[in-house]
This record gives C-alpha cells, structure tokens and sequence, in this order.
C-alpha cells in the first residue's frame, strides 16, 4: 500500500509520537487502562499506515461493485437508491397487522417485514395446548391461508418486496404467498421478497424449533430449490446473524457463524440438489445485528462481503459475479436498548443505524424506543422509521461510497475481523461442518461464554451501558405502552374453527398424505405446501407431518 | 442434611425462545454454589412442575420475554399448589410490566426480576430468602 520511504518516515514519526504519549501519560494517566470495543476486542490508541501496510489495493480493496466489494455491490452507491427502509412489524390479528404495514406505507416505508406470534413460529395453531397465553403477543397470529389473505390485503403483491421472519414453518407461510398471488392472479415470476428460513441459527441461537439440522437443512433445500426453478425474483434464505449476536455473541462470533452456516447451506444445495452453485446462490441474502460498537459494526459488515466474494469464488468455484455480492439486511441492536430511560434508546438506534449505513447495508430496520418493553407504538415506530430517513436525506452520509474506505483503523479493524472469522469457520471445518459443530454445541457454548463475559463485565462497570450502571435515575418515565389483549386469542381460535368447519376435510387430508409421502420420497415439499395450503391445510397440520415424518427437536438447555 | 446446597429449577415455559438470560442465570447460579437444573427453552406449565417435583428443589426460576408470563407463571405457581408443592418458592423474570406485577405477586409468584437486575442482585436474594429444604 505505501512505499518504503513513506513507511520509514511514519516510523520515525510514530516514535516522536509514542515518546510524547509516554510522557504525557506519566503526568496524566489515561482514563483507563484497557480500551475495548462492545466485543472486548482491544483497539490500539491510534491506528497509521504501518498496520495496512501488507493491503493489496486491488485484491483487497478496490472498487464499489467489483472484487472483492469491500466498497460495496452497487457501482452507484446510495445515489442510484437508498437501502430499502423496512420495518418488522407484526402484532395480535392479521386484521392489526394489516393496518400497521398501511400506516408504515404511508409513512414513507418501502418494503414489508412480517413478524409472526410465537405459535406461528414455532408451527403450532393458536388453539394448541403449547400456544397458551402466546397468540398474537410478539407478532401476528396466523393459522391458515384465511389469515394471510386478511394480512395482506391491500397489499400490491407486484409492487412490494415483503420479508417473513419464519423458520421452522417456512415452506407453509411461502406457500401461502405464493398461492395467494396465484389466486390474485399474478405469476410467481413477478413476486419478490425474503423468507428467513435459516434453521441453523435457530439451534445457535434463537431457538425456533421444530426438526433436527439435517432434515431441517434438507426442507432449506427444498425451497432454495423451488424459488431457482419457479420464484426467481425470491430470497429463499436471509442467513442470520442478528440472532446470533442478540443472544450474546461477540461481532466475530456473529460474522464467522453467520458465514458458515451460509456456506453450510450452499454445500447442501449443491449435493442434495446437484444445482451449480451460480444457478442459485444470487439469491442467497444475509441478515445482520448493529450494534452500539460503531465501528466494530462498519468493520464486520465490510468484512462479511469480502469473505463472502473470496468464500464463492475460491471456495465454490463460481463464476458469475452475481453469487459474489453479499446482499444484506440489516437490524439495530434490540439487546443494546434499556427499558431504564427508553428515550435515550433513540440515540443508541440512530447511531447503530449510522454504523449499519457506513457499512454498506441493502435494507434496514431501526428498533422503536419502547421495543425492549412492547411491541412498538405507532409513534415510536415512526421516530424509528423517521431516523432512516433524516440519515439518508439530512446527514449527506450518502454522498459518496464506502466513506470510511482507506481509513488506517477502519481498514485494520476489517482485516482483524476477517482474520479472526476464517480461523473460526476453519475451526468449523475441522469439525465437520455446521450440522456438526452444532450437534457438538460448540457455536452455543462460545456464546455462551460471550454472553455471560458481558453480563459479568456489565455488573462490575468495566462496561458501560448508561441508564443501567451509569447516570442511573430513579424517574419512572411513562411512555404510551401498547399491549396486545387477551381477547386477541379467543377470536383467533373462533376464526381458525370457523374455517375447520368449512374446509373440505377429505381433501385436507389428502394433501397432508401428499406432503408426507413426498417428505419419505425426499421430493420437494413446496408444490405440496402449496396445494395443502390453498385447501385450507393449518400451519400445525404441515408442521405435525415434518414432526412426525423427521423427528422432533428439543432444546438441549445448555449453558 | 445442613450443609444441602440450595437447588434451583430455571425454566422457560411457553414459546419464547430467548434464553440469554436464563443461560447466563444458570452459570451464575453454578458459580455461586447453587445445584443447577436448567431445562431449556419451550417447557408447558405441567413439564415444569413436574420436573421440580422430580428433582426435589427449592426453587423454580422462570424466565419469560414473550409476554405470555401472565398465563404461565401463574400456570406453573398453581399446579405446584395443586400437587401440594407450595414450599417450592417460584420467582420468574423477563420483560414484565408494571401493571403485571401484583396479579403475578397475588398468583403465588415470591420475587420479580426485570432488566437491569445485576447477577449479584439475584443471588443475593436467593441467599437470604431460600434455605435448603430437609
């Protein structure tokens, strides 16, 4: 990157520098003696041209929309389209749900993000023992395709990319978007969205459970399969980070678990399918945490396209550039929010949006002020949504790519992270691959040593997060608390009995065999979904024949 | 039996998949001399109960962030009583409004620990309010 004169003359530079620090020090100690990012990892006091010194510019840096696309995938930047503004929204009825996605529609938001309740997560129906006191409380409640045509009316399934957060149920809540655009008449070609459909982060981290990793991969596949052939414009798989990070994870931890469980999957599609890997790895998307650690978070999400681009090209062998852009969505830190003094959360999310912005993200949640106490508020969802917008149209972030790009730390800082997650996704090799590092409980358990460290760290004051042991007060501050009634699922069960009776019960019947018999065949499940769906079939009945057909998964517990 | 350490239940009953919490708990309560049972994420009321009574312990933690602990604590602090385990004390934490606490306090529930709780905070309180049963 420099030649050796320059070197030579920073480094006679940086002693005169570092000679003065010691003496400066002596009189004046620093205000302490460690400094580290949100992930412990230590950072230097300053950063020059000798720690870049080894960067090769063109294969380690180079230009937006080219190899490796450390600067990013559009060869315009944000100039030719702002990152799409997508808020995850979701809460009690369909009937709900459907006038808040409205109200965000025209507030300005320009993609959809369903979040479903907890039964509907987890593949039950609202009227299971198991989804008591559940429905419709963290996201909307949907049991069958009735539901989904109430969630989505309105909606111009054409015009509007729509993302569902769904894992274990996924090919039943894709097949109801895809049969319902049947039904509206408009071919599966012409739809577009993301389906989150990512289970390995579920054993990791969030625990949505339903099947073991290997069938569960094996239903990925599945619908990986069916969107190449059928659904071009869909992500059939947003491989997640965010979980990972919100359970306790370090921001390597989140980056290197994250690409491994994509590489995990591509494995998969390419044995189980024989699909070459350009055939369908354009449409693989990526969902990652911001956090409060600003530039850590810039640092991992360049970090995450390199390794990405060097992954597909020198680990798979592809060869069309579309499979090298890691297209990503990201989410502001849910876990970096206090319940203690909620509206200083406004000021961690728009910083963490900042961050999530200068790293280069495609699309972006921010977190309302009073989510780490409720569902959000209209109007704090909309000071959320307005953060997006003043950064995009007040702040002149966007002027110009990749700004930070050749800064001496946050170069650093990107390689490190880099360096750091390829020896974990080696270490992950060695093992076997995800499936079995997972079956070993060895990414749970680096959490957990994350997790409890921070705890630990947070209690002691070593870190700090104020309104909790800084600047503590004891002013109780009410803030409008949105609740979701119980009420809520008794209508659900009314409306779920009401379409129980209706239904042709033969054919429901009929095409739960289907999709059982095709789940023993090891045929694609998705047609089937599909046409179970359109007879009214519940999410729990598709659920009930994966449970039984591959086993049911519980959580281990540990810790 | 006077030197019995204090055995804990931590559970996570309902749907709510996140157990940050209750995984950091379970380690703290290890570090702190406690015997441990955690049972992982996705427990009904009835397998709750049931395993307390199973491992004979003191207490039964619950941990819950989905806003389903107005059915289920209460759930799991009855069907103790039911099954005349009532000196097994309860306590539960996670996001829980204000509004909630007293109708989970009349339910039988002893303690409630909302965020911002230090680990220290919580042991503490186990040590002076929980005492080895015979």
């Amino acid at each position: 990157m420099f030649t050796e004169e320059l070197l030579d003359k920073s480094s006679t530079m940086r002693k005169k520098w570092e000679d003065e620090v010691k003496k400066t020090v002596a009189k004046h100690a620093d205000q302490k003696e460690k400094w580290t990012t949100v992930s412990d990892l230590e950072i230097k006091r300053l950063y020059g041209p000798e720690d870049i010194k080894n960067m090769d510019f063109e294969k380690d840096i180079g230009y937006p929309g080219q190899y490796p696309y450390l600067r990013g995938n559009q060869v315009t930047g944000y100039r030719g389209k702002y990152w799409t503004f997508r808020m995850f929204a979701g809460m009690g009825s369909a009937e709900e749900t459907n006038q808040r996605w409205h109200y965000l529609l025209n507030s300005g938001q320009t993609g959809l993000s369903t979040a479903f309740d907890f039964p509907t997560l987890m593949g039950y129906d609202t009227d299971s023992p198991k989804a008591r006191g559940e429905c419709g409380k963290c996201g909307v409640a949907i049991d069958t395709i009735d539901d989904f045509f109430t969630l989505i009316k309105g909606i111009p399934l054409a015009n509007i990319t729509t993302s569902m957060t769904i894992n274990p149920p996924a090919t039943a809540l894709w097949a109801m978007y895809c049969a319902a655009a049947e039904i509206q008449g408009i071919p599966l070609t012409k739809i577009g969205g993301t389906i989150q459909n990512d289970m390995l982060k579920e054993f990791i981290a969030q625990k949505t459970l339903m099947c073991p990793p290997e069938p569960s991969v094996k239903l990925i596949s599945d619908t990986v399969e069916f969107g190449t052939k059928y659904v071009p414009r869909w992500n059939t798989i947003s491989i997640s980070g965010y979980h990972i990070r919100e359970a306790g994870a370090t921001a390597v931890q989140e980056l290197a678990f994250t690409l491994r469980d994509g590489m995990e999957y591509v494995e998969d599609v390419i044995a189980r399918k024989g699909l070459h890997v350009d055939e369908f790895a354009p449409r693989l998307s990526f969902f990652f945490n911001s956090h409060i650690d600003f530039f850590e978070e810039i640092a991992k999400l360049r970090a995450a396209r390199r390794i990405w681009a060097k992954a597909m090209r020198e680990r798979y062998g592809s060869t069309d550039e579309r499979s090298w852009w890691m297209r990503f969505h990201t989410q502001t830190a849910g876990c970096s929010l206090t319940a203690q003094q909620p509206y200083n959360n406004v000021i961690r999310t728009a910083t963490e949006a900042l961050a999530a912005i200068l790293g280069g993200t495609q699309s972006l949640h921010t977190n309302s002020l009073d989510e780490v106490l409720c569902l959000p508020s209209d109007h704090a969802v909309q000071i959320a949504l307005r953060t997006q917008q003043i950064i995009a149209e007040e702040t002149g972030v966007v002027n110009t790519i990749d700004p930070l790009a050749g800064s001496y730390f946050v170069e650093a800082l990107t390689n490190e992270m880099e360096e750091k997650a390829w020896d974990y996704i080696h270490k992950i090799d060695d093992m076997g691959g995800m499936v079995k590092a997972i079956e070993k409980g060895f990414p749970q358990m680096e959490i957990s040593d994350a997790a409890y460290k921070y705890q630990r760290q947070i209690d002691s004051g070593e870190k700090i997060m104020i309104g909790i042991n800084k600047y503590n007060t004891d002013e109780d501050v009410e803030i409008p608390f949105l609740e979701i009634d119980d009420s809520v699922e008794k209508e659900q069960i009314e409306r779920l009995n009401a379409v129980r009776r209706k239904r042709d019960s033969r054919k429901v019947r009929e095409c739960l065999d289907d999709i059982r018999t095709a789940c023993k065949k090891g045929e694609n499940v998705m047609p089937y979904c599909i046409e179970a769906v359109k007879s009214y079939c519940s999410v729990q009945e598709i659920c009930d024949v994966y449970r039984e057909v591959y086993g049911e998964y519980r959580d281990p517990g540990m810790y | 039996m006077a030197d019995r350490k204090i055995r804990i239940l931590l559970a996570k009953p309902g749907l709510d998949g996140h157990d940050r919490g209750a995984r950091v708990l379970a380690r703290t309560f290890r570090d702190a001399g406690f015997e441990v049972i955690y049972t992982g994420c996705h427990q009904t009321p009835e397998q709750i109960v049931g395993a307390a009574i199973q491992e004979d312990v003191d207490m039964v933690g619950l941990s819950c962030l989905s806003g389903a602990h107005r059915y289920l604590f209460p759930a799991v602090a009855q069907q103790l009583q039911e099954q005349g385990a009532d000196d097994i004390t309860v306590v539960g934490g996670g996001i829980i409004p204000e509004q909630d606490m007293q109708p989970l306090y009349d339910a039988g529930l002893k303690a409630l620990f909302t965020p911002g709780a230090t680990l220290d905070s919580i042991v503490d309180w186990i040590n002076e309010n929980i005492k080895p049963r015979d």
